[in-house]
């Protein structure tokens, strides 16, 4: 396994430079993991990918680094502690940096003699080919679906010009991974969204969530889903539910700050029983925080947002897997129990890409009934599960009416006390049906185990990496349990898991360790000790294991 | 075809929202709609009840979100009528940012205000539209806010169909509502409508004073005019389509939307799934 670190100015082209390089390695055949470390800005300051690639599967990501790629000074700054002692730097021969592994390239005369500066990048893919015996015989095919055609001849030259000025240095890889797929985990969820049968997606522009409504927009009109910049995140979550309710699959997505403006509709859908699927993807808060880092601060505000009491699910997305198939089943439980389904995930996550078996469908479920009543409709009509027949308006000749207001079994208001905790009881029923679709944690690492770790959502790369580290070495045995499925929190292997476990550590990107305030809450189960971080950059395996050794 | 009828409400003896509920009702027979293609969309509030007055679909959503929730519906099935019926304090208040950006977006909705000038549900606190010193509990040396004009700002921000009516000229305000719920677009009507509990200024005397009808000759396709007659609200009050031009609704303009059946009845089709999954391999 390969670490490399990407590095330059916003602006510099390193988007462009890492999404190619990321391509060819995994057509390749090499798993690949890139995640994103970018300031809010649009020119200057420090940004760079973090990529990882090998014969097998990558699922998180790595300081410590073989090489590192600086289209600019800083990177080398920053960075050059963090790679290895056999390591390479890839630069420009213009830097004056003094550094054994330094590797210089004129990748400024070339691409200026070239007859254009912007494709260093190119020189630069070049070079890394070369360096870790990869032949370019992809590269064309890629180029093409990155760069406008007119572009596409002088970068090819620009990849060899690279190629022609370096030696091979690392053994070639073989990995089976060139028919897997590779994507960010935003594009994931919004692939998951089209999977499911979306036809509406309302949202308002907030890092980190953004890119989904990119893609679908970039797909909605050959998909057939309407895709609609709201004027705010009210407005967004609103249109959301009010297409909901008139039979289009809806879904609107969010970062915290944008949730806390869709908290009063998340009641709405959750009192008029109207399903929808609403995204959160986290960042650092309070209020405006850290726009594009990530944090998991946001669970017990997922669990608890809006006034009142009504039945919800919260599902914490682990991987670019989960991304795609719990996306997919938020959608099928949002209309099967007329219910809010948040779907919580955060800037690793979604910024990051990763390669993954392509993804497979299932027949879905997108038809409503369409059966008429020849009585009275009763949209909120009393069952044994508390679900009750849902009917689309102007699909039949019966009236559909909700209410955000307490309301009797035809959604008129009310203010009857016997009327007003049957319909609690009504919604809150659900819950027990919802429980039984719970999927339980993930379980990790030795069976005879003595530390458990606990985690949830997107540590679930960085734990399960720990956890093989750990466990490489004869003297401590550890296992994992990581949550996708978290609210309501599936219980069964937990309870059944820290039985045997000497000591329990949660480990969390927050600052207060909410899962364990969660567990304990709801089994008593307590957690000895935590690792918790909360700088807004993710946690590495390396840096768990670091923490456990180090006495955390 | 079915037929509409109305239910008992929660009102005050007396209040304008009464004549509203019944040019509604009128509107939508005269208009030979069915009430299951009809839906009813409204906030919080009092005037906010009355989808549950009559027999049509009803979306009673959140305070100041009528808007949204309505443009959500509409775009799902555009074979649906959808009106949204609501205060002033819910859509000029609460709802204010909605209403601006609805009439960007021009989606075909009707869009009538039941506008008292004060909050009734609340119990008689200043409203948007309230006057310049109307006295309530809460503003209890009179409001000193200057008064919203809906009509004014509506036109400016470039809505299609722009009307006033009076709940005391019912005839006059079912023939609003109609053209209103004809127009291929965002369509506002303001209604002027006395609160008896609450407003003791605006009373129906009041407006009896100084409402006028726009007589025939008026030109409601002059913006310039439009304006200056959107402007007028002293002694004299007009009452009518203040200003009207054909523009692209929203679902004209949208490229999923338009020439094609509603959203709801399209099938969803794997096959294309399937093709983006190969775009990221």
């Amino acid at each position: 396994m390969y670490n490399l670190l990407i590095g330059g100015a916003a602006g510099q082209g390193i988007d462009t430079t890492s999404a190619i390089l990321e391509k060819i390695l995994k057509r390749a055949g090499y798993s690949v993991f890139t995640c994103r470390d970018f300031m809010s800005r649009i020119r200057g300051g420090h940004n760079f990918y973090l990529m990882r690639f090998g014969e097998k599967e990558v699922i998180s990501h790595s300081y410590n680094l073989d090489g590192i790629i600086a289209m600019d000074e800083e990177t080398i700054n920053i960075h050059s502690n963090e790679l290895k002692k056999d390591g390479f730097i890839l630069c420009d021969t213009s830097i004056e940096i003094e550094d054994s592994r330094i590797l210089k390239i004129a990748m400024e005369d070339i691409a200026k003699k070239l007859g254009n500066i912007r494709v260093s990048g190119s020189i630069a893919i070049g070079a890394v080919l070369k360096l870790f015996n990869e032949d370019y015989s992809n590269i064309e095919e890629v180029l093409q679906s990155f760069l406008d055609e007119r572009y596409v001849d002088i970068n090819l030259k620009a990849v060899k010009a690279g190629y022609d000025s370096i030696e091979t240095r690392y053994p070639r890889l073989k990995g089976r991974f060139d028919d897997w797929m590779l994507l960010s985990g935003s594009n994931a969820i919004a692939l998951g969204a089209i999977a499911a049968g979306i036809k509406f997606y309302s949202a308002y522009p907030m890092s980190p969530a953004t890119p989904i409504m990119g893609y679908l927009a970039t797909k909605g009109r050959d998909c057939g889903i309407v895709v609609e910049q709201a004027e705010d995140e009210i407005a967004a979550i609103n249109m959301a539910i009010g297409a909901s309710y008139a039979g289009a699959r809806s879904m609107t997505a969010t970062s915290g700050g944008g949730f806390s403006l869709m908290v009063e509709a998340l009641g709405l859908s959750g009192m008029a029983e109207i399903p929808l699927v609403v995204v959160n993807m986290q960042r650092p808060g309070p209020a405006t925080g850290l726009p594009t880092r990530t944090e998991q601060g946001d669970l017990k505000f997922m669990i608890s947002a809006s006034q009142g009491e009504f039945p919800r699910m919260v599902i914490a997305l682990r991987t670019h897997k989960d991304a795609f198939y719990q996306t997919v089943r938020a959608f099928n439980l949002a209309e099967k129990y007329q219910i809010p389904v948040i779907l919580l995930g955060d800037q690793y996550l979604g910024d990051a890409s990763a390669t993954v078996e392509p993804y497979e469908i299932n027949s879905i479920e997108t038809e409503y009934s369409n059966s008429e009543y020849s009585n009275e409709y009763l949209r909120y009509k009393y069952t044994k599960s508390g679900v009750s027949p849902r009917l689309i308006p102007m699909k039949s000749k019966n009236l559909v009416t909700i209410d955000s207001d307490e309301h009797d079994e035809t959604g008129k208001i009310t203010e009857s006390a016997k009327v007003r905790v049957q319909m609690m009881d009504k919604r809150m029923k659900k819950l027990i049906l919802i429980e039984q679709e719970l999927h339980e944690p993930q379980f990790l690492g030795a069976v005879d185990y003595d530390i458990l770790l606990i985690g949830w959502g997107s540590t679930y790369g960085p734990i399960s990496e720990a956890i093989e580290l750990l466990n490489s070495k004869k003297s401590k045995k550890y296992a994992a349990l990581i949550f996708g499925d978290i609210f309501p929190l599936p219980q069964k292997l937990l309870i059944e898991k820290s039985k045997k476990a000497k000591q329990i550590i949660n480990i969390e990107q927050n600052a207060t360790g909410q899962l364990a305030g969660l567990i304990r809450e709801y089994t008593g189960i307590i957690c000895s000790k935590s690792i918790l971080k909360y700088d807004g950059r993710q946690i590495t395996g390396e840096e768990i294991v670091k923490r456990i050794k180090g006495g955390i | 075809m079915a037929k509409f009828h109305t239910f008992d409400t929660a009102w005050c003896p007396g209040c304008g929202n009464f004549s509203i509920l019944e040019c509604l009702k009128t509107a939508l027979e005269e208009l030979k709609k069915d009430p299951s293609e009809v839906l009813l969309v409204a906030g919080i509030g009092q005037a906010a009840k009355i989808p549950q007055y009559i027999n049509a679909n009803a979306f009673c959503g959140l305070h100041g979100r009528a808007l949204p929730a309505a443009t959500g519906a509409k775009i799902a099935n555009e074979k649906l009528t959808v009106i949204v019926s609501t205060g002033d304090g819910d859509s000029y208040g609460e709802g204010g940012n909605h209403f601006l950006h609805n009439i960007r977006r021009n989606i075909d909705i009707a869009h009538f205000v039941h506008d008292n000038q004060v909050y009734g549900l609340t119990k008689g606190q200043a409203s948007p539209t309230s006057d310049e010193g109307l006295v309530t509990s809460i503003q209890p040396e009179g409001n000193v806010n200057t008064p919203l004009n809906p009509l004014l700002l509506a036109i400016a921000a470039g809505a299609g169909f722009v009307a006033r009516g009076f709940t005391g000229k019912k005839e006059h305000l079912v023939s609003l509502m109609k053209q209103a719920i004809g127009y291929k677009g965002y369509a506002l009507v303001d209604i002027m409508q006395p609160c008896v509990s609450f407003n003791k200024t605006n009373t129906y005397a009041w407006y009896n004073e100084r409402v006028y009808m726009l007589d025939e000759n008026y030109d409601s396709s002059d913006k310039l005019l439009a304006i200056k007659k959107a402007m007028e609200f002293t002694d004299k009050i007009p009452i009518g389509v203040i200003f009207k031009e054909e523009k692209p609704s929203f679902n004209e303009k949208n490229s999923v939307l338009k020439d094609s059946k509603p959203l709801i009845d399209r099938k969803y089709d794997q096959t294309i799934t399937s093709r983006l999954f190969k775009e990221f391999i």
